[in-house]
C-alpha cells in the first residue's frame, strides 16, 4: 500500500539547513495498523507530512497504491488527498460552523457526489462511529471524544486506501482516548489500512506494528502483539 | 461552479460573519448610494441651468438702453439712451439678412379688471415676434399680429394664469378687459413653459402702447431673434456689429461700459453650460473617488477574510479541496455581496433622488429634478462588482496557496 524509498528531508532555517529525515525505508501493507513512534524532533511529524502529500520529500521515492508521488501540483495533490488519503488531526480540525454531517460530508462534496448520496454516507460514517444522534449538532456542542469520533468518521467517508492518524489522542483524557482506540481497532479490523503518529507508549501497543523513529533515521521496526483497547472500555 | 453546493457553503460562510459581511456590504452600498446621489444631484443642477434657459428662445440678442457714463462726441455724460421706432426700423434695414424677427418691447404694470374680478398685472407693448422670442404656446385665439401693430388695435393676448384668476373658467375670448383705464379686446390665450409668473403677462401691441402714452414713439428695449444658422460664432460677430452700429447710431463712446447693454441669450447660456458642465465632472470625480475607496474596503476585508479563515482553508484543503475551489469560494462570495449590496445602494440611491425633487431644493439649493440615467447607475453598479472581483481576485489566490500543514499546525 505504502512504499518508501531512501527518503530524505531537511529544512532550511536561516543560513544552516536542518537534516530532519535521513534516509528512511519501509513499507507498509493492506491492513496494517502501524504506529510510528518517536519523540519531538524525532521527524515523524514531517514524515506524516510527506505520506500525505502535505509537504514533500527532497530526495527518494514515495508510491502509494501503486502511484508515485512525485512532482505534484497542487491540484492534483488535493485530487490524491481526497482519493486516496483521510486525515485525523490531533486538535480534531472540524469546521465549527458545519454540523457533524457536513463537517463528515466535505471530502464527498470535493469528490462531487451529488447532495443527497453524500449525505446518506456521511450518517452511515456517523452511525459507524456511534454519533448518529448527533448528526445536527456543531462542533462545540460534542465533547473531545465525541469531535475526534466525527473526524474519524469524515477521514473515513470518502473511502481512503490509508487513514493518517496525528497523535488523535493528544488531547484527550485517557478513558476516551482508549474509546477512540477501541473505534480505530474495529476500523481496522475492517481491513483498513491506518497509520498513527504517536509519542505515547500505550496508544502504540495498541497497534500491529511500531517503527521507532529517532533523529530521522528508522530506530527499530517490530510487529507486536496488539493490546486491545476494549478492555479498558466499560 | 455554480452549483447549489458552492452558493450554500457560500451563504454558510457568510453567515457565520454576520457582522462583517454586513459592513463589507454596508461600504459597498455605501460607495454607490453616495455615487448615485451626488450624480443625480449633478444631474438636477444642470436640469436649473437648462430650464432656466430652455423657457425662452436662445438665438436671441436683447437690447437695452441706460445712462452713458463718457462724454462722447460732444454730449455730456449721464445722457439717457432712448430708442424708438426709427430704430427699430434702421435696425430691420441694416441687418435683414440675418435677422428671423425684431420685437420692441414697452414694459408697464397696472391693475386689470374683468368684471367685478381686479389684479396687478404687467403688460407689454410688443410686435409679433415675442410670441417666438418668449416660446409663448397659444391655447386659444391667436398673437399679436401685423395689421394690430399698424392700425394699432387695442387687442390683448393674456396669460393662462390671467386667465384662471380673472375670467375664473369663463371663455375670455371677445371679451374686454380693462387694463390701466383703457379697454382691451382678449384674442388670445397662451401657456409658457418658464413657470406662472410668465403666465400672469398680457401682451398687447407695442404701437397701442405709444399711442395711450401720447402718440410717442418710444420704445424700452429691443429683442432680435437672428437666425440660427448664424451658429455660436456668427452671433458673437453679430452681436459686435450691432453694438458698433448702435454706438455709432446714438454717438456713445465705444469704450462707454454702460449707455447700451446687448445680453446674449446664447453666450450666456453656453457660459453656463459650461459651469454646469464642469460641477459635474468634479461631482463625478468625487463619486468615483468613493466608488474606489469601496473597491479598496472590499479587498482590505477580503484580506482579512481569507486571514481569518487560514486554518478552515487547510481543513479543506486536507480534505481534497482544488486551489480552483478555493479561488472561486471566495471571489464569488465578495462578487456576491458587492452585487447585493451594490444593487441596493443603487435602489436606495434612486429612491432618495425620486423623494427630495421638490419645489423648495430647486429654490434653496438650485436643483431640479435629481436623476440618474438607468444605465449609468447600472453600469457603475457592475463597474464596482467587476472591481470587487478583482479585489478579491489577489487574497483569494492567496488562500489557494495556503499549505495545509502551516493552516493545521496547532499552536
Amino acid at each position: 500500500m505504502i512504499e518508501i524509498k531512501d527518503l530524505h528531508k531537511s529544512y532550511r532555517m536561516g543560513s544552516n539547513s536542518l537534516h530532519v529525515l535521513k534516509g528512511l525505508n519501509f513499507s507498509i501493507t493492506d491492513g496494517e495498523l502501524v504506529a510510528i513512534m518517536g519523540s519531538s524532533g524525532s521527524g515523524k511529524s514531517t514524515l506524516l507530512n510527506i505520506l500525505g502529500m502535505l509537504d514533500e520529500a527532497d530526495s527518494g521515492e514515495y508510491i502509494l497504491d501503486g502511484v508515485p508521488i512525485k512532482n505534484l501540483n497542487e491540484t492534483k495533490a488535493a485530487q490524491y488527498r481526497n482519493k486516496f488519503l483521510g486525515f485525523i488531526f490531533q486538535s480534531f480540525n472540524l469546521i465549527n460552523y458545519k454540523n457533524a454531517l457536513e463537517n463528515v460530508a466535505l471530502p464527498l462534496y470535493y469528490q462531487r457526489m451529488p447532495r443527497k448520496e453524500r449525505q446518506e454516507k456521511a450518517l452511515k460514517y456517523l452511525g459507524q462511529v456511534g454519533l448518529k444522534e448527533w448528526a445536527h449538532h456543531l462542533p462545540n456542542e460534542l465533547s473531545g471524544g465525541q469531535k475526534q469520533r466525527v473526524a474519524i468518521a469524515r477521514a473515513m467517508a470518502a473511502e481512503p486506501k490509508v487513514l493518517l492518524a496525528d497523535e488523535l489522542t493528544g488531547a484527550l483524557d485517557s478513558t476516551t482516548s482508549y474509546e477512540i482506540m477501541d473505534l480505530i481497532q474495529k476500523i481496522n479490523d475492517q481491513g483498513n489500512t491506518i497509520l498513527v503518529v504517536t509519542h505515547e507508549e500505550d496508544i502504540a501497543h495498541m497497534c500491529k506494528r511500531i517503527v521507532h523513529l529517532k533523529d530521522g533515521i528508522i530506530e527499530k521496526d517490530e510487529k507486536i502483539k496488539q493490546v486491545r483497547a476494549a478492555q479498558y472500555v466499560q | 461552479m455554480f452549483s447549489r453546493d458552492t452558493w450554500k457553503e457560500i451563504f454558510e460562510a457568510m453567515g457565520k460573519n454576520k457582522l462583517r459581511t454586513f459592513l463589507t456590504g454596508f461600504t459597498v452600498a455605501l460607495g454607490i448610494f453616495i455615487f448615485v446621489t451626488l450624480f443625480g444631484m449633478g444631474n438636477g443642477l444642470q436640469n436649473t441651468f437648462d430650464e432656466f434657459f430652455g423657457e425662452d428662445a436662445v438665438n436671441v440678442l436683447r437690447v437695452y438702453p441706460s445712462e452713458t457714463t463718457i462724454p462722447y462726441g460732444g454730449y455730456k455724460a449721464k445722457r439717457r439712451i432712448e430708442f424708438d421706432n426709427d430704430d427699430l426700423d434702421d435696425i430691420g434695414k441694416e441687418f435683414s439678412p440675418l435677422i428671423d424677427y425684431l420685437t420692441p418691447q414697452i414694459s408697464r404694470s397696472s391693475s386689470v379688471t374683468y368684471k367685478n374680478e381686479s389684479d396687478n398685472y404687467t403688460n407689454r407693448g410688443v410686435g409679433p415676434g415675442m410670441q417666438l422670442a418668449e416660446k409663448n404656446v397659444l391655447m386659444q385665439g391667436r398673437y399679436i399680429n401685423n395689421k394690430d401693430i399698424r392700425d394699432r388695435t387695442k387687442v390683448a393676448v393674456i396669460g393662462r394664469m390671467v386667465k384662471k384668476d380673472l375670467f375664473k373658467g369663463d371663455d375670455p375670448i371677445g371679451e374686454f378687459i380693462d387694463v390701466g383705464g383703457s379697454v382691451f379686446k382678449v384674442v388670445g390665450v397662451f401657456q409658457d413653459d418658464g413657470g406662472d409668473n410668465e403666465e400672469r403677462n398680457i401682451y398687447i401691441p407695442f404701437t397701442t402702447r405709444q399711442l395711450i402714452e401720447g402718440n410717442n414713439d418710444k420704445i424700452d428695449n429691443l429683442t432680435i431673434g437672428f437666425k440660427e444658422s448664424l451658429g455660436y460664432a456668427g452671433a458673437m460677430k453679430f452681436q459686435n456689429r450691432l453694438d458698433s452700429y448702435l454706438r455709432q447710431k446714438k454717438v456713445i463712446s465705444p469704450e462707454d461700459p454702460r449707455g447700451i447693454f446687448i445680453q446674449n441669450v446664447a453666450d450666456q447660456l453656453k457660459q453656463n453650460q459650461q459651469f454646469a458642465g464642469a460641477l459635474q465632472i468634479i461631482i463625478s470625480g468625487i463619486a468615483f473617488a468613493v466608488i474606489i475607496s469601496g473597491v479598496i474596503g472590499i479587498s482590505n476585508i477580503m484580506v482579512f477574510v481569507v486571514k481569518e479563515r487560514t486554518k478552515e482553508i487547510g481543513i479543506r484543503k486536507a480534505m481534497g479541496a482544488t486551489p480552483r475551489v478555493i479561488t472561486n469560494g471566495i471571489m464569488l462570495e465578495s462578487i456576491f455581496i458587492t452585487a447585493i449590496f451594490g444593487f441596493l445602494g443603487m435602489i436606495i440611491g434612486i429612491v432618495v433622488l425620486n423623494t427630495i425633487t421638490g419645489e423648495a431644493l430647486k429654490e434653496d439649493y438650485f436643483i431640479t429634478k435629481p436623476g440618474i440615467d438607468m444605465g449609468i447607475a447600472i453600469f457603475v453598479t457592475i463597474l464596482l462588482i467587476v472591481c470587487g472581483a478583482i479585489a478579491a481576485f489577489v487574497p483569494a489566490r492567496r488562500a489557494a496557496r495556503i499549505k495545509p500543514i502551516v493552516a493545521l499546525r496547532d499552536e
